[in-house]
């Protein structure tokens, strides 16, 4: 069952690809069933490893045997992979299904569909992998994935950017993610998790010189294994792919570019739970970026105004949520809002793809209004989703985000109270942009002038009934998973799949620091009504008032324009020196270049020896008859 | 009264194929003079041939000596047939203009 959850994505997306000679329509259904079963799959797994404790490692082929050095593809099924199979199989099978409707326009729907397909397999390979080596892999292969699905319509000149830009940012963090390797290979002698995790005790204290700096050996790994992470979760200095990611289709934004891959970076920091405890500057960097993150992503989610956009920076900012739970060493709620922020994240997106579909690839909420009559099912998925993610109380994101900032509470340092502190602001910011884009996309008047509103329909069943099982995941995943993942008894599910040093001791919470969030974000929405439908000219006139704030905010912190001045100028000015310069003017005039004109050169000047005139050839010949014969004659 | 020898009839010959070489190359008019000066190389090769020939007593000189005249025959037939297409083709047989392969 294991080996069938694993490749059948993969043989899904091969088969589709092949199958489409017989038409579209059975690429879509073979890359559907494929991904489908594999959903179906990972959740008996899961019931399996729950009911019946079920884990185990299941060996596909030894991959590197190099003396002691051996690294296995495997497949390491522990609570951990059990439940990120869960949420990326049942993502993916529904992004699948939605994408059947809403790519149904598109002439290269198997290629679509097969990329899918491609990415759920890459990221299953990450998930269960044993070892670091074929997390890197995964890895590596979810951002070719991501890459394929940003730059899909690659007749469009900004998704190839954004598809390259997303590519190269990750690269960056690729790059510190390897070196986090290189260390643990070179000073554990090993990559496998098992025998890593067993050995990290003994490196707690290990001091060793990075760059002529004497450093804590674990702290160096972590930091750089997190720079990987914050890659591929678009932390803060990271960050400015994913926005631009949404060039891609919404149902890749949905599965890729909010539910799965970029979780992959928490992931591997809960992964690596057992060396990041043992380091507490680490543990409080990833921490204080989650943070920034946080904060920084719903400031900037509150003026933009692509809808995509504005739940793109939603995700970012949810990931920092993430990062500070992993931070302060709630590895488990971390996860625990990972899981639900699967769903009701993936909720929203497919919901603006819906809607984004119906308005012709309208995607700016300024065009948009009072559509909620015009589509019921997409409305009422949208606020679920809206209300989950806020935080509502008893809705999925209640449970994950209050015990997120209930447990930086709970850990009692400094950065821990900081956390909540920033925690509560950004969920209030979250409550704000989140309601700006449900009044400013459903509610008040319609604006959009290339298109009247009885044109406007409700998308179709395949789009309709993902919404409604994400709507299902959004309300009860928090709920019923809340005791059994974050619960007193945690560690009957988790095992020692996280490592947790420090306990946290759950009787000191205050009263107000848990009724502080759902307050805030229920007497929001009346708020935001009151703000983006009643009385826009309050807004108006603050936003008069700060212009320069709001210019800042809504040019994304002019992060775009800082890197282009100290990062892209740069380098383009290096590249092309080196071009121009050193590849043409040197490399090229004295290799290739240079030999070819002297070789034209010369052979320009040896063909005027053939003058044409017989007795020239006449007279050369007599010559070398002559010279052949005084040589034979004197010296033989 | 002089003895004509060997020296005499090969001095004879050198002088015809010098004459031969040098209308070769300082002939800048005409191809029949190229091909008459060639006539001229082979006379005098024939010409040693028999002089040797009468020295040594062995009569294959002069055997050979037939041999290059059937075969100088023939050769200034197809020659002359090369320079009448010729001049059918480029209306001139002047050497400077013969320069075809000029590179």
């Amino acid at each position: 069952m294991e080996y069938a959850i694993l490749f059948l994505p993969l043989i899904g997306a091969l088969l589709g690809y092949i199958i489409k000679v017989f038409g579209d329509i059975y690429s879509e259904i073979v890359t559907t069933l494929f991904v489908s079963a594999a959903a179906i799959l990972s959740i008996i797994l899961f019931y399996n490893g729950i009911v019946y404790e079920d884990y185990g490692n299941y060996k596909i082929y030894q991959w590197i045997a190099s003396g002691k050095f051996v690294v296995n593809a495997s497949i390491n099924i522990d609570p951990l992979s059990s439940i990120m199979l869960v949420v990326v199989s049942l993502v993916s099978a529904l992004v699948h299904i939605y994408s059947i409707g809403y790519m149904s326009h598109d002439p290269d729907k198997p290629r679509f569909m097969c990329y899918l397909s491609l990415f759920t397999f890459a990221m299953f390979t990450l998930v269960v992998s044993d070892n670091f080596l074929q997390l890197f892999f995964g890895w590596e292969g979810v951002g070719l994935c991501s890459y394929l699905l940003i730059g899909f319509w690659h007749k469009k000149n900004s998704a190839n950017n954004a598809a390259i830009k997303a590519f190269i940012v990750n690269r960056i963090g690729d790059f510190g993610f390897a070196i986090g390797i290189f260390l643990i290979f070179i000073f554990f002698g090993t990559l496998n998790y098992e025998e890593v995790f067993t050995l990290a005790p003994n490196f707690a204290d290990t001091e060793i010189n990075f760059l002529g700096l004497e450093v804590n050996l674990i702290t160096v790994t972590c930091l750089f294994l997190f720079i990987g992470a914050m890659g591929k979760s678009a932390q803060f200095f990271l960050h400015t792919w994913l926005p631009d990611a949404m060039e891609g289709p919404t149902p890749v934004s949905a599965l890729i570019h909010a539910a799965t891959m970029v979780t992959a970076g928490v992931f591997l920091v809960v992964r690596c739970s057992p060396i990041f405890e043992y380091s507490q500057v680490a543990l409080n960097f990833v921490a204080i970026v989650g943070m920034i993150t946080a904060l920084f992503a719903a400031s900037v989610a509150i003026v933009q105004n692509d809808i995509k956009k504005i739940i793109a920076y939603s995700t970012c900012s949810q990931l920092g949520y993430m990062f500070f739970a992993a931070g302060v060493g709630a590895y488990h709620v971390a996860i625990f809002h990972l899981f639900t922020h699967a769903f009701f994240k993936a909720l929203l997106f497919l919901g603006s793809g819906s809607v984004i579909h119906s308005l012709n690839d309208e995607q700016d909420v300024r065009n948009m209004g009072d559509l909620w009559k015009k589509m019921p099912v997409t409305w009422f998925a949208m606020v679920v989703g809206t209300l989950a993610l806020t935080g509502f109380p008893f809705l999925s994101g209640f449970y994950s985000k209050d015990a997120i900032i209930e447990f930086a509470f709970l850990k009692g340092t400094n950065v821990g109270y900081f956390a909540a502190g920033i925690g509560i602001m950004t969920a209030v910011l979250t409550a704000l942009y989140s309601w700006r884009l449900i009044f400013k996309t459903f509610h008040g008047k319609f604006n959009n002038k290339n298109l009247s509103k009885s044109e406007i329909h409700e998308s179709g069943l395949t789009i309709t009934i993902p919404l409604l099982l994400l709507v299902v995941g959004s309300i009860f995943s928090g709920f019923l998973f809340k005791e059994f993942l974050i619960g007193h008894d945690y560690n009957n599910f988790w095992r020692d799949s996280i490592l947790i040093l420090e306990k946290f001791d759950h009787s000191g919470i205050p009263l107000w620091l848990l009724v502080i969030t759902p307050f805030f974000v229920t007497i929001l929405i009346p708020v935001s009504f009151y703000l983006y439908i009643k009385k826009t000219n309050v807004l108006d006139g603050i936003v008069l008032k700060y212009k320069s704030l709001y210019n800042f905010l809504l040019n994304k912190w002019y992060f775009d324009e800082l890197y282009n001045q100290i990062i892209i100028k740069p380098t383009k000015f290096i590249g092309s020196f080196f071009w121009e310069k050193g590849d043409i003017k040197i490399i090229d005039r004295l290799g290739p270049d240079g030999i070819s004109k002297i070789i034209k050169i010369i052979s320009n000047k040896s063909s005027k020896f053939q003058s044409g005139y017989i007795y020239d050839y006449a007279f050369i010949m007599l010559i070398g008859l002559s010279l052949l014969l005084t040589f034979f004659i004197f010296y033989k | 009264m002089i003895e004509i020898g060997l020296g005499h009839y090969l001095t004879l010959g050198a002088i015809i194929f010098s004459l031969g070489t040098l209308g070769i190359f300082l002939n800048r008019k005409n191809v029949i003079v190229i091909l008459m000066s060639v006539e001229l190389i082979l006379l005098a090769v024939n010409i040693n041939l028999v002089s040797f020939s009468i020295y040594l007593q062995d009569i294959t000189g002069q055997i050979f000596t037939m041999l290059i005249l059937t075969v100088a025959a023939a050769e200034a037939a197809i020659g002359l047939a090369i320079i009448v297409s010729y001049y059918r083709n480029k209306g001139s047989i002047r050497v400077e203009e013969i320069d075809e392969m000029k590179g």
